[in-house]
């Protein structure tokens, strides 16, 4: 087995009272795809938020190719090669769907500017399936686009290690067999992946293994077969009286 | 690489600036009075734009910045020469810029604009303080210093302030605070150092109201806190900006120029309705023309064209 790229010590985040996330860990190899699921508030978004930054431990320690990264601001840890994508999509409003691309090429794990960004840009375009819209305005755009312009901005850095937050979460049945497929060939490409999801299909075709938080803790972890028929995961997704 | 568009902007501007630098030979006294106070508001308001355009924080800083300008040449012109007083500004504006970008730029907005304004009346009465010990009231500011020489030292000023913000607007460093501008925590997620980035531009800023503060210290002649130090200065500049639109670099002027003329008419006239004046066009900015004139003046120019378009 090779060295994981990134791993997780004895996260904590607490928010006064509640814990959050609770003594969290676990590790990600190269060219995994690791997928974070649980129960809605179990602290998946929190953990992600943790990894990336937006906010700080309580305890533990994270790390990335060997090195801490938990304390950093974001803006280092971009710049160390963690990308990702928000549970309720965030674009710059006031650009177009390049200069939103652009904007996730210039200052992070992989810098370029000018021509350079926009030939990045311009190849991302047509890897997310943006095809014409490069000129659009966000405000534009369909859903789903909104999430590819996202994915997209995201992967302009090329980064060691992708978040994916529900990235697949309220598009509709045609569409999220188009985002499956999507994230699916990011997985051939050999891109390291970290995705919280509901959608139990796409946590069977597209993780290699997962990690199931409940109240803030992990509960079990393994392949998607091996987690999605434990007990205690079935549990802990349909509450205790039906178990 | 210069584009056939912007290479259009950077001709007009040559030329408007060389017209507007030549008024001591063509204009009055009284025309050079009121394009000393149009250049002034001009690079102040400009500068203040450079920061507050991208990022959408209003600083209320301006007269700390100027009347700091103004008491380091009061203060040197005995013993330096001028051009380096304008330049100590610069560094002293910046500096006070950055311990304040510091201090307060990771605060949420509000807190930021309270923050600057009560910096112009500290800074004022940490002079004045100063002021008392020595036993001083006032400085004399006594130079062979013309109107013509202070206005072409401004629009000299201003020159640079568009060379710089346009400079500025073309780097990574004006993409990133257009993204800070857009979504704080996408930039941040994106790799950039926003406290960073926002600190450098309002060092722009307070550097450029500074050195203007310096500038037009020999105006006055005898400077004291009250003077150098107004707040209504700081409100004057947001307000024209404004007015202008800060989204683009040739906004603020477009403001400060219809705006000057009619305070300057004003103020001749019915020196009581100063306030009252600029209290209405706030709410006309506000209500009526959130862009500004530049908003204004593009949307005219996109609805022309499209109706050259269906002819
Ligand atoms: N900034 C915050 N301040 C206080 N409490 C928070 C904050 N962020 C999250 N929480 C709380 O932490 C718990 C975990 O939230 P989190 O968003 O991580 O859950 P989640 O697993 O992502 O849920 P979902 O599937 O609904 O997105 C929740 O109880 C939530 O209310
Ligand atoms: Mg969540």
């Amino acid at each position: 087995m090779s060295e994981a790229v990134l791993s997780l010590r004895g996260v904590t985040k607490r928010f006064g009272g509640l814990i959050a996330v609770n003594t969290i860990d676990f590790q990600v190899r190269p060219g995994q795809v690791v997928g974070l699921i649980g129960p809605n508030g179990s602290g998946k978004s929190t953990t992600l938020n943790l990894i990336s930054g937006a906010l700080p431990l309580t305890e533990g320690e994270i790390h990335l190719r060997g090195s801490t990264i938990s304390g950093l601001r974001a803006d280092k840890i971009a710049r160390r090669g963690i990308s990702r994508t928000f549970q309720l999509v965030r674009l710059l409003p006031s650009m177009t769907v390049e200069q939103n691309i652009i904007a996730g090429a210039v200052f992070g794990h992989r810098r370029r500017w000018g021509a350079e960004a926009r030939q990045e840009a311009a190849r991302l375009v047509e890897r997310v399936g943006l095809v014409g819209k490069g000129n659009m305005a966000v405000g534009q755009l369909t859903y789903i686009d909104t999430k590819r312009v996202e994915l997209a901005r995201a992967l302009a850095s090329d980064p060691t290690v992708l978040l994916l937050d529900e990235w697949l979460a309220g598009l509709n049945p045609t569409e999220l067999q188009v985002g499956i497929d999507l994230i699916h060939s990011l997985r051939d490409e050999g891109r390291t992946i970290v995705l919280v999801e509901h959608v139990m299909d796409a946590i069977r075709s597209l993780c290699d293994y997962c990690v199931v938080m409940s109240s803030g803790a992990k509960i079990a972890e393994g392949t998607p077969s091996q987690v999605l028929s434990d007990p205690e995961v079935i549990r802990a997704y349909l509450g205790d009286d039906d178990a | 690489m210069i584009a056939g568009k912007e290479l259009q902007g950077v001709i007009v501007a040559t030329i408007l600036l060389l017209i507007a630098g030549a008024l001591p030979y063509y204009g009055s006294d009284y025309l050079l009075s009121l394009g000393i106070t149009i250049a002034m508001f001009t690079v102040l308001a400009t500068s203040w734009a450079l920061f507050s355009g991208p990022t959408h924080y209003i600083s209320l800083a301006t007269a700390a910045f100027f009347g700091l300008g103004t008491y380091t040449a009061g203060l040197g012109i005995e013993t330096l020469p001028f051009w380096v007083l304008i330049g100590l500004a610069g560094v002293l504006g910046a500096g006070l810029a950055a311990l304040v970008g510091l201090a307060t730029l990771r605060l949420s907005g509000v807190y930021f604009v309270i923050f600057t304004l009560g910096l112009a009346e500290l800074v004022r009465q940490v002079i004045t303080w100063g002021q008392n010990m020595t036993g001083q009231k006032g400085l004399y500011v006594l130079t062979d210093f013309t109107e013509a020489n202070l206005y072409q030292m401004l629009v000299a000023l201003g020159a640079a302030v568009f060379l710089v913000g346009w400079l500025i607007n073309r780097s990574r460093l004006g993409f990133a605070l257009r993204i800070i501008g857009d979504d704080e925590t996408v930039a941040a997620h994106s790799g950039i150092n926003t406290a960073l980035a926002k600190v450098l531009l309002f060092m722009v800023s307070g550097a450029v109201a500074a050195m203007t503060g310096a500038i037009l210290a020999p105006r006055y002649v005898y400077i004291e806190p009250a003077l150098a130090f107004t707040p209504l200065l700081s409100f004057q500049v947001v307000i024209m900006a404004l007015l202008g639109g800060v989204h683009r670099l040739w906004g603020p002027i477009v403001g400060v120029i219809p705006f000057t003329i009619i305070l300057e008419t004003i103020s001749a006239n019915f020196p009581n309705q100063v306030t009252l004046f600029i209290g209405i066009v706030f709410l006309v900015i506000v209500y009526f023309i959130p862009r500004g004139f530049a908003g204004l003046i593009e949307q005219m120019r996109d609805w022309s064209r499209s109706r050259e378009g269906l002819t």
